[in-house]
């Protein structure tokens, strides 16, 4: 629980952070809320040399309309997606979602740019980012920005698309407003990282906690497309899927969980019968 | 007005809630240096070698030392002969986590980093974490000299095979006791000063006092150079009574370097180091007749010790065999019980120690008596209960004699107010709609033993001696402060001593301070474990305080001239009775017991003060009836407690609050250890696989229940006060009525057992097989 050295440096703007990044190299890790990676850094599963503090660089922290989609500055918090207005009606799912993260002092700190790095598969925010079908922005030190559905971003257990110089430094997201929309989301104890989460938003079916990164449910989108109930629907929800058995869940559980969840959030949501 | 039974706020609060509070880390002596401990990453091997080259270069680095440096002290105290654990792993290290050595630096990220740095090689060895497999022929044996694993055997003389026989029925199960983890919020810490006047020893600690007399010897200090203070201690359950090494290394290593040395442990150290608790495997059969009574009940019990027999973790298993008919009236009881090592970590008192694995299993075998004759689970019990008029009752064990009780009465409260008719009604019901969740409703007909007092209780257990101090001294003006003997970790006693203080001595409760835990001010203490601080601690405060009364009263009568009969002690004054104005203060007594020539003749200056050693003629008896309604979700298998009612008996209850806090804390880990957490070591290679809390599954508030609290009160007749504590209640209670709870939730699913942690996918498992 005692972190290996580091040096803690602070940047205020994305230009620096990113010179950083290269300075550094494979040596430094960005920080954002520190809520994921401080964690491993205490268990020295991390042994970063310099963390580059982000978390100072002001204007990337608010959302904002921007035509069909919302804006999310990569440093808004949980709490702050949980409480915005703005997001419940643009977006709901995604400020419900962010308001099941951890507990108050997690939401208080944790950003969604840091989870959507960090790419936990079984995490809340890039399950819900991939269900919205929303786009992750990227910049790196020569200045090249690119952007990236969240579907293609996520490539497997902590890890991305993102390369080594670049950082996050915006989401669009789809402003799908009232298009049916539920997030389910099945935990060992009540505040807890997802044994497995489903969330559905506007058709798009995406399932968490069973595979290496979020994943879509396609037989599921497809069942439903082509007339399924709800139930019959579900029944797909494994399919594709690659869960792991671990002290919260056998392998064969989290498949049943998924179906299960798949229903209720069809239903919720106003998919099928 | 009486303060004892009044909700009294407490008087630690202010100073814990607003961050002043004194924990040993908060303790920072200059130039203190800071020590961490190089753990066995093997769960059971030959030690090679240690490296600590690399170590010893890093920047801030005073030193690192190993076994061989300590081979001029014993062993760890308390140990049993041969067996005994040394301060560091010596040639063999027997679990995952033991200290193997010690690094010192100037500051508690250097130790860290330097310890992360020493290579140590090992030569494997077969391990084993399981007390069957370990009990069996073909286990690796962590102690060869010793022939086997099995510890300590104490057979039964009677199988009871012929009575179980003659019984109209007789059903067994074999239920395991999971080993859970105390968990409290500081883990273990201590601060080591040892200057020229001697050591001084800060340690979160439950028993302070036994922690010197060990110490000394163990250091061959005598004992007026060594104090032990217990500061603020944030939580034990038992934890912090066992003996760790850093307690005995950290005082050497500031004597050798001639700075202080200080020890905190992190969270991920702690759930590998400090004790474990539970880890029984237990063979219930019971023989009962169709009308639900039970006549006989044979009980074996297998008590993991982990790799060290400790002098707790050997006494658990006869408190589990001593409980094991609960509060029941059962003709024929035997009990046995073997306990064995295995490579895994020590194994010692956690809330209820013995007592929370007998109430689990009795109460389970009720039920089954229950669901084999088809009778109700309530009347099962009233039919069996121990009449409240056969008390004082004799058990099956010699020592073991209930005090008093009314199960009857507790357990009509209890389905009272859950509301049990209406609960059944509603599971029928919803019993066949798919839709609707599967209720069920547990019973938990509790009792326990718990104020270890009478003589002969704790030696047992290592200690000096049973009984429990206090004494209680006037001060000039008239306020008063207690020193008690045992020394809290959050159960209150600040606030219940100065309450049972004030009303026998008449001076008002913000006029009494308690003080506790510094040897160096407090005359000799056992400690506060097995709910005894009010029972024993609590009752000598109420004695010492009586005399200083009975003392102040001479006094105040040769002041005003009057009879000693004819006063009372009114708004911290001693008044004439029908003379209104007659009066002499509080403070103008306290004054004058300090000026000889004020006082009568019998009494001496500096007679206000008393102590007064405790003793108890026996133990006392807590019990209570709980109560759990769970729902569960048909497709999922998730449990909700939908309610919890937790009805009480435990004697006199000083303060309410307090009393309800120590019920909610404790039913709190007794949910934990029904539905969630669980020590889990990696069988084959005897690896910790819950050394943090993403693993180890400690609930939160949002998983627990609103809690419906009731109360009987039959009075412990055993001290002076009628209390029989109620610290570990809770513990105790709650597993069985929670388990009970999901088990008849599933009764139509033909399944009669499942063992804790009862997780939703446990019971997923059972719905797949479907309704029968
Ligand atoms: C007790 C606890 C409970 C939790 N419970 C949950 C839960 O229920 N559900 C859940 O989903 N999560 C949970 N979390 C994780 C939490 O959501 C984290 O806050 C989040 O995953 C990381 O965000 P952060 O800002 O704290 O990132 P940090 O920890 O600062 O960083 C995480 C990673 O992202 C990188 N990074 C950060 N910002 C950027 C950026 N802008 N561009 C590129 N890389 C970046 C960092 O370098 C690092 O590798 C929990 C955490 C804790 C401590």
């Amino acid at each position: 629980m005692i972190p290996a050295p580091f040096r803690h440096i602070t940047v205020e703007t994305v230009e620096e952070a990113l010179a950083a990044l290269v300075e550094f190299g494979d040596e430094a890790r960005l920080l954002a809320g520190g809520h994921s990676l401080l964690p491993l850094m205490k268990l020295r599963l991390a042994t970063p040399a310099v963390l580059i503090d982000i978390s100072g660089i002001s204007g990337m922290d608010t959302v904002q309309v921007d035509g069909d989609h919302l804006l999310v500055g990569a440093l808004t918090r949980h709490r702050t997606l949980e409480l915005s207005d703005l997001v419940a009606r643009e977006a709901p799912l995604l400020g419900h979602v962010a308001g099941l993260v951890g507990d108050p002092q997690v939401r208080n700190r944790g950003t969604i740019g840091g989870s959507i790095a960090h790419a936990d598969p079984a995490a809340d925010l890039p399950c819900a980012l991939v269900a919205l079908d929303g786009v992750v922005g990227l910049r790196s030190v020569t200045g090249a920005q690119r952007e990236v559905r969240a579907e293609e971003f996520f490539t497997g257990f902590w890890s991305s698309v993102m390369e080594p110089d670049e950082m996050i430094t915006h989401f669009r997201i789809p402003r799908t407003g009232s298009a049916g929309w539920a997030y389910e989301k099945y935990t060992a104890r009540a505040q807890d990282w997802a044994t497995v989460a489903v969330a559905c938003v506007a058709g798009r079916v995406v399932l968490g906690a069973m595979s290496d990164t979020p994943l879509r449910a396609s037989a599921v989108e497809q069942a439903i497309a082509s007339g399924a109930t709800a139930a019959e629907a579900a029944l797909t929800a494994h399919e594709g899927t690659n869960p792991s058995g671990d002290l919260r869940a056998s392998a064969e559980y989290r498949a049943h969980l998924a179906t299960v969840l798949t229903e209720r959030v069809l239903l919720r949501s106003g998919y099928g019968i | 007005m009486s303060l004892v039974g009044a909700r009294v706020l407490r008087k630690e609060d202010p100073r814990l809630l607003t961050g002043q509070g004194t924990f040993v880390d908060d303790i920072q002596p200059v130039g203190c240096l800071h020590a961490a401990f190089v753990m066995s990453s093997c769960a059971h091997a030959e030690l090679v070698s240690i490296d600590a080259r690399a170590a010893l270069a890093m920047p801030g680095v005073v030193g690192v030392w190993t076994a061989a440096d300590f081979l001029d002290y014993p062993d760890l105290p308390g140990g049993l002969p041969e067996l005994e654990r040394p301060a560091l792993a010596r040639n063999r290290v027997r679990f995952a986590g033991e200290p193997l050595a010690v690094v010192v630096a100037e500051s508690r990220y250097q130790v860290a980093d330097a310890v992360a740095a020493v290579e140590v090689e090992y030569q494997e060895l077969d391990s084993v974490t399981d007390v069957t497999l370990a009990a069996g022929p073909d286990a690796p044996l962590l102690f060869e000299h010793h022939g086997s694993n099995v510890i300590t055997k104490v057979p039964m003389l009677d199988d009871l095979e012929r009575e179980l026989e003659r019984c109209d029925q007789r059903a067994h199960l074999r239920l395991v006791n999971q080993r859970c983890a105390a968990v409290p919020i500081e883990a273990s810490a201590c601060l080591a000063d040892w200057g020229v006047e001697g050591l001084t020893l800060w340690a979160t600690f439950q028993a302070p006092h036994h922690l010197r007399n060990y110490l000394a010897t163990w250091l061959d200090l005598p004992q007026n150079l060594c104090r032990v203070i217990a500061p603020d201690v944030g939580g034990g359950f038992g934890a912090k009574i066992p003996w760790y090494p850093e307690l005995f290394i950290a005082p050497l290593l500031s004597k050798w370097l001639r700075r202080p040395v200080k020890f905190t442990q992190t969270r991920s150290e702690a759930m590998v180091q400090m004790t474990h608790g539970r880890d029984q495997v237990h063979d219930v059969d019971v023989g009962f007749d169709n009308d639900g009574r039970i006549k006989a009940l044979r009980f074996i019990i297998s008590q993991n010790l982990g790799a060290y027999p400790d002098p707790t973790g050997l006494g658990l298993a006869v408190l589990t065999s001593w409980m094991a008919a609960g509060c029941y009236d059962i003709a024929k009881v035997a009990t046995s019980f073997r306990t064995v090592v295995t490579n895994t970590t020590p194994v010692a008192a956690y809330r209820g120690a013995g007592r929370p694995e007998a109430a689990y299993s009795i109460e389970r075998m009720v039920d089954l008596v229950a669901l084999r004759t088809g009778l109700d689970p309530a009347e099962v019990r009233r039919r069996n209960f121990i009449s409240p008029k056969a008390f004082p009752y004799k058990t099956h064990n010699d020592p073991v004699v209930y005090d008093s009780g009314d199960f009857p009465q507790a357990l009509a409260e209890c389905l009272r107010l859950v509301d049990y008719e209406e609960v059944r009604r509603r599971q029928a019901a919803t019993r066949n709609d798919p839709d609707a969740p599967l209720i069920g409703v547990g019973l938990s007909c509790w009792l326990e033993i718990a104020g270890f007092g009478p003589n002969g209780s704790l030696e047992g257990f290592g200690h000096l001696a049973s009984w429990e101090s206090a004494q209680v001294r006037i001060h000039p003006d008239g306020s008063a402060v207690v020193f008690a003997g045992s020394s809290p970790h959050g159960q209150g006693h600040e606030t219940t001593f100065a309450q049972i203080a004030s009303d026998e001595l008449g001076i008002p409760f913000d006029r009494i301070s308690v003080r506790f835990g510094d040897t160096a001010t407090v005359i000799q203490g056992i400690g506060t474990m097995g709910s005894r601080g009010v029972p024993t601690s609590g009752s000598a405060v109420k004695m010492a305080s009586v005399t200083v009364l009975g003392r102040a009263k001479k006094i105040a009568a040769h002041l005003l001239e009057a009879a000693e009969e004819d006063l009372e002690v009114l708004d911290n004054a001693f008044s004439v009775r029908g003379t209104p104005g007659k009066k002499v203060s509080w403070g103008d007594v306290a004054w004058a017991s300090f000026q000889p020539l004020r006082l009568p003749e019998e009494l001496s200056a500096g007679s206000l003060e008393e102590r007064l050693f405790m003793e108890s003629p026996n133990f006392s008896y807590p019990s209570g009836a709980y109560a759990c309604v769970v729902e569960i979700d048909r497709r999922t298998g998730r449990i909700t407690i939908d309610k919890m009612v937790l009805i009480d008996d435990c004697g006199t209850v000083i303060n309410p609050l307090l009393a309800e806090g120590q019920v909610h804390g404790g039913v709190a880990q007794g949910i934990a250890q029904a539905l969630f957490e669980q020590v889990v070591f990696d069988p084959d290679s005897g690896q910790p696989q819950t050394t943090n809390l993403i693993d180890y599954l400690v609930p939160s508030a949002p998983d627990l229940p609103d809690y419906v609290a009731g109360r009987i009160t039959t009075l412990c007749p055993n001290n002076p006060l009628g209390a029989k504590g109620i610290g570990e209640s809770g513990a105790v209670g709650a597993p069985a009525a929670v388990v009970n709870a999901v088990l008849d939730a599933l009764s139509g699913f033909g399944v009669e057992h499942l063992d804790m942690p009862v997780t939703s996918e446990k019971v997923w498992h059972v719905l797949q097989g479907g309704q029968q």
